[in-house]
């Protein structure tokens, strides 16, 4: 590997925004023909790092040098650097989801014959780019009736469109399930035999671990260090170490459970797809939460876990068929969310960014929203207490910011997490349901997310996590559901949680009966 | 350099929204400036400021509601044809079985609150975009104006003339001033004291640094002196005229619905919706009720606008309200808010709706034809939403920072500006 010449080099990249250094004196150097990761916390200014490479930030708005295929290069805009091939997916996907796959593939970037576009043609290469990236679909369908895996692969064929010589990915399985991350992460590695360089960065290690030839760790804007995967024999620990300057002698904080008696039960909860008579998101689901307790729901993308929770959140998904909800014993009714809020349920979403926060709000503002009720009197809000409140829960729970009047679209994803987590512990609630609580966050911030939940079922509430890593669920949970296809499959006590026994029920409609 | 932007910060406190009604404020009294000097002395004249508030108090009324309707994403296209209803409605009533006048501006709101409900209902339970909701509503009740009215004028009786062309009575020993607008112009002084120790006092609970007592100083000096000067041109005006009874309305309406927007949870809970629908929703917001409300709230208040409208020109006619929605439109915009909800505020509609104000009225005072009025109008509008635009895509606004740029060596956000590595990092970044 290391005979191969470097393809591109970025010599002591710094970046300034107004009163942060995001990058200061980074080197990247990437040889030609190999998987290039780049680990590092949210913040560690991975993402800039890109953007200065792709033009995003232009040049002239850094200092240092990229060099890329023995020249030095000066991009104004993104157009300049997908000209000299090198393209950027990025998490959030740019396809538009009313346009045929083709439409977007050549989006931007159309075969024309005598100034209109050549369908032919492009129907053509469509099909030829689609083969590569193995994907198997009429060119014709609509990017909004693929799923999100496949929607990844038009992105892949579209920059391939584009000659591309380096492609970079930016958490490209983030949204993906396990069988989707695999065929990517192959289709990667097809790349690599074909000579085509790869930069991607992930918060998943294992998969870094598994593809991965060369990384390089950024801390706080600073190149750490930069590993050759089989000559310095790299682990995911070996990682973590250079990405938090620390070793990590736990992934999960130490607790000791203390367990009470079953509080919250459901019963034959079952709930129908908003769009589809037939469809049903929950068959008769029946579970019990004990104080105390970590429960995981454990389930393949599109399971119905999430389906499963909000439709109990006051029935926020689908069409309610039947199904009972008990709290202490007697029966509770939640037909709306603030009567859910007022029963004690609190609901953090998977999707922070679009339905977990008023990204516009700051920070105050959106730790109190859910329960505006507790700092008012006559309706009218008390500003300082507001800010009191705001205050405790950034110090409690260490919410990087300089002060709650920030905007919460300034933080990074694990302290945007954690000023959700305070909007809902702020509604004192019996029983969280967190979903996801950790996606998109880096390591350290878990490690501080899993402590909170900690805290939380110390003090005897119940909490619901929803997780598609099956490490974390199992290093965290008490008990584990599984789901599949909107079905609880079976229950696993942290005893005698694996990921196999989990993986098995999580696909399969047999009820295991748990050893 | 750090000695301004210290300045700024302690003036207007610092943050970005402060910053913004600046910048609003100082639009405004440049507009001022500008037509004192142009109409050579007229524009700040007792009778022309007398005249304005009673002639545009519609638009600001209209900008309140609408401030409200943008922030929670939505618009109103129907208020003009709303306004001109409800005025028909009330003139027709008083006229032909007559009602005595407090009932007919009673009979007003009503109507207005039976149209909101109308349209509230469309869009808050039906789901029907509120643009396609109002723009039917402005045919319908345009139409409806016609229809009562058999497209002609009624005129009202004296009592209702008030709301619209009234002013505060003469009471009280004569000293060549209209003794209650100096009551009035004593109370808003007093307020605006009140209200700046209050502020102080909630910093210090929050153990935020204060700014030092000689800037509050300052800028309690101007705001007062801006207060005594109005009312002294108000109190001083012909006998006779003096603060008008609409001009009390709009107070009235604009501190009630400050406080309501600011201070409560009805409040806030239309910036939630304004801001992320779901996410309102998930936290326990009753979207529909939100969304039913502010449609209600806008057609009450336009009602109001247009009786006020009716009383000052004696009569309800066909013609009334054409166009009103987008001067309370361009008002609100103008005033700051987000093209896509979730943000504004009240005061800045209003600063927004003066600037409309005074346009028109400057404009007319120099004898501009209606062609160019409007060709300068739609021109004012555009600038002041492309200059917010830029100035948010540049990072937070600052008039001074825009201004004193050229001069700045630690400027990186820019890509214009050559990237210097001397760029000192300890220092706290520009506020405001």
């Amino acid at each position: 590997m290391s005979s191969a010449p470097v393809l591109l080099e970025m010599r002591s990249i710094t970046k300034t925004f107004p009163g942060v250094t995001a990058l200061a004196d980074v080197n990247l150097v990437v040889k030609e023909g190999e998987i290039h990761a780049i680990c590092g916390e949210n913040g560690a200014g991975k993402s800039t790092l890109m953007k200065v490479l792709s033009g995003v930030h232009p040049h002239g708005s850094y200092t240092g040098e990229i060099v890329y295929r023995g020249d030095t290069v000066r991009f104004h805009d993104i157009r300049a650097s997908e000209q000299a091939g090198i393209v950027i997916i990025h998490q959030e996907l740019a396809l538009v989801p009313g346009m045929s796959i083709t439409e977007n593939i050549f989006l931007g970037n159309e075969p024309r014959k005598r100034g209109s576009i050549d369908w032919k043609a492009a129907q053509h290469r469509a099909l030829e780019l689609m083969e590569q990236v193995g994907l198997k679909e009429d060119p014709d369908t609509l990017v909004k009736d693929i799923g999100v895996g496949k929607q990844q692969l038009v992105e892949i064929a579209k920059a391939f469109a584009k000659d591309v010589k380096l492609l970079i990915l930016d958490e490209p399985t983030a949204a993906l399930n396990e069988t989707d991350s695999q065929h990517l992460l192959d289709l990667l590695r097809g790349f690599r035999d074909r000579g085509i360089t790869s930069i991607m960065i992930s918060h998943k290690l294992n998969e870094i671990e598994a593809v991965a030839d060369t990384i390089t760790i950024l801390r706080d804007g600073r190149t750490i260090e930069s590993l050759d995967v089989e000559a310095d024999g790299v682990n995911e620990d070996r990682i973590v170490r250079g990405m938090v300057g620390r070793e990590l002698d736990s992934r999960f904080p130490d607790h000791t459970p203390d367990i009470g008696e079953v509080f919250f039960e459901v019963r034959d909860w079952t709930v129908r797809h908003p769009a589809s008579d037939e469809r049903l998101v929950c068959k008769g689901s029946t579970f019990t939460v004990r104080r105390g307790e970590i429960v995981g729901f454990a389930g393949l993308m599109g399971a119905g876990r999430t389906e499963l929770a909000m439709s109990l959140f006051g029935r926020s998904y689908g069409t309610f068929l039947s199904g009972r909800v008990f709290k202490d014993g007697k029966e509770i009714h939640l037909k709306t969310v603030s009567e859910a809020i007022r029963q004690g349920l609190a609901y953090v979403s998977e999707d922070r960014k679009s339905i977990g926060l008023n990204l516009l709000d700051d920070i105050k503002t959106s730790m109190v929203a859910a329960k505006l009720s507790k700092i008012s009197r006559h309706q009218v809000i008390d500003p300082v207490r507001e800010h009191r409140i705001a205050e405790e829960y950034r110090q409690s729970l260490r919410i990087k910011t300089p002060g709650v009047d920030e905007e919460v679209v300034k933080l990074s994803g694990g302290n945007q997490q954690k000023v959700v987590l305070a909007k809902w512990m702020f509604t004192d609630p019996d029983l969280l349901i967190l979903d996801e609580p950790t996606r998109g966050i880096d390591v350290g911030a878990k490690y501080e997310i899993y402590g909170i939940i900690q805290r939380l079922v110390g003090e005897g509430k119940g909490v619901i996590v929803i997780s598609s890593e099956l490490p974390e669920l199992i290093g965290l949970c008490d008990r584990i559901y599984t789901v599949f296809e909107g079905a609880i499959t079976g229950e696993v006590t942290r005893r005698d949680a694996n990921p196999e026994l989990l993986m098995k029920q999580m696909t399969s409609m047999k009820k295991t009966p748990s050893p | 350099m750090s000695r301004i932007s210290d300045l700024q910060k302690n003036l207007f406190g610092g943050t970005a929204s402060n910053a913004r009604q600046f910048g609003m404020i100082a639009t405004l009294v440049a507009i001022v400036l500008l037509f004192q000097i142009w109409t050579g002395g007229l524009t700040l004249t007792s009778g022309n400021l007398i005249a304005v508030v009673s002639q545009y108090s519609y638009i600001l009324i209209l900008a309140i509601g609408m401030l409200m309707v943008i922030v929670a994403g939505h618009i109103d296209l129907s208020v003009g044809s709303v306004a001109a209803f409800t005025g028909i409605v009330v003139a027709k009533t008083m006229q032909e079985h007559s009602l005595p006048w407090p009932l007919g501006i009673l009979l007003g709101l009503l109507v207005g609150a039976a149209i909101g409900a109308w349209q509230g209902f469309w869009v808050a339970y039906v789901g029907v975009p509120a643009f396609i909701v109002t723009l039917a509503g402005m045919l319908l009740f345009r139409g409806g104006n016609q229809y009562i009215g058999n497209a002609d004028t009624v005129p009202v009786p004296t009592g209702f003339r008030d709301i619209g062309a009234g002013f505060l009575p003469e009471v009280g020993p004569d000293t060549g001033y209209n003794n209650l607008t100096l009551l009035l112009g004593l109370l808003a002084c007093a307020g605006v004291v009140w209200r700046e120790w209050r502020a102080r006092q909630t910093r210090r609970v929050m153990h935020a640094d204060a700014a030092p007592l000689w800037v509050t100083g300052i800028r309690l000096a101007v705001m007062v002196g801006i207060i005594v000067f109005t009312t002294l041109r108000f109190a001083g005006g012909r006998v006779g005229t003096s603060f008008p009874i609409s001009g009390i309305i709009l107070i009235a309406l604009v501190l009630a619905y400050s406080y309501y927007t600011r201070n409560t949870i009805g409040g806030r809970h239309i910036y939630a919706v304004g801001g992320n629908s779901r996410a309102a929703e998930l936290s326990g917001v009753k979207l529909r009720r939100v969304n039913f409300l502010v449609m209600m709230n806008m057609s009450v208040l336009a009602a109001l606008a247009g009786m006020i409208f009716v009383a000052r020109s004696a009569a309800s006619g066909p013609q009334d309200g054409l166009s009103w929605e987008l001067d309370a439109i361009a008002a609100v915009f103008i005033g700051g808010a987000a093209v896509s909800g979730g943000l504004g505020t009240i005061s800045g509609s209003i600063v927004g709706g003066l600037v409309m104000a005074l346009l028109n009225n400057g404009l007319q005072l120099e004898g501009v034809g209606s062609d160019m009025v409007q060709i300068i109008k739609g021109l004012v509008l555009l600038l002041a939403v492309a200059f917010d635009v830029y100035s948010k895509s540049q990072g937070r606004f600052s008039i001074i920072g825009t201004l004193m740029r050229p001069f700045r060596q630690n400027e990186t956000s820019t890509p214009v500006d050559p990237p210097n590595p001397a760029s000192d990092q300890d220092k706290a970044p520009v506020a405001g």
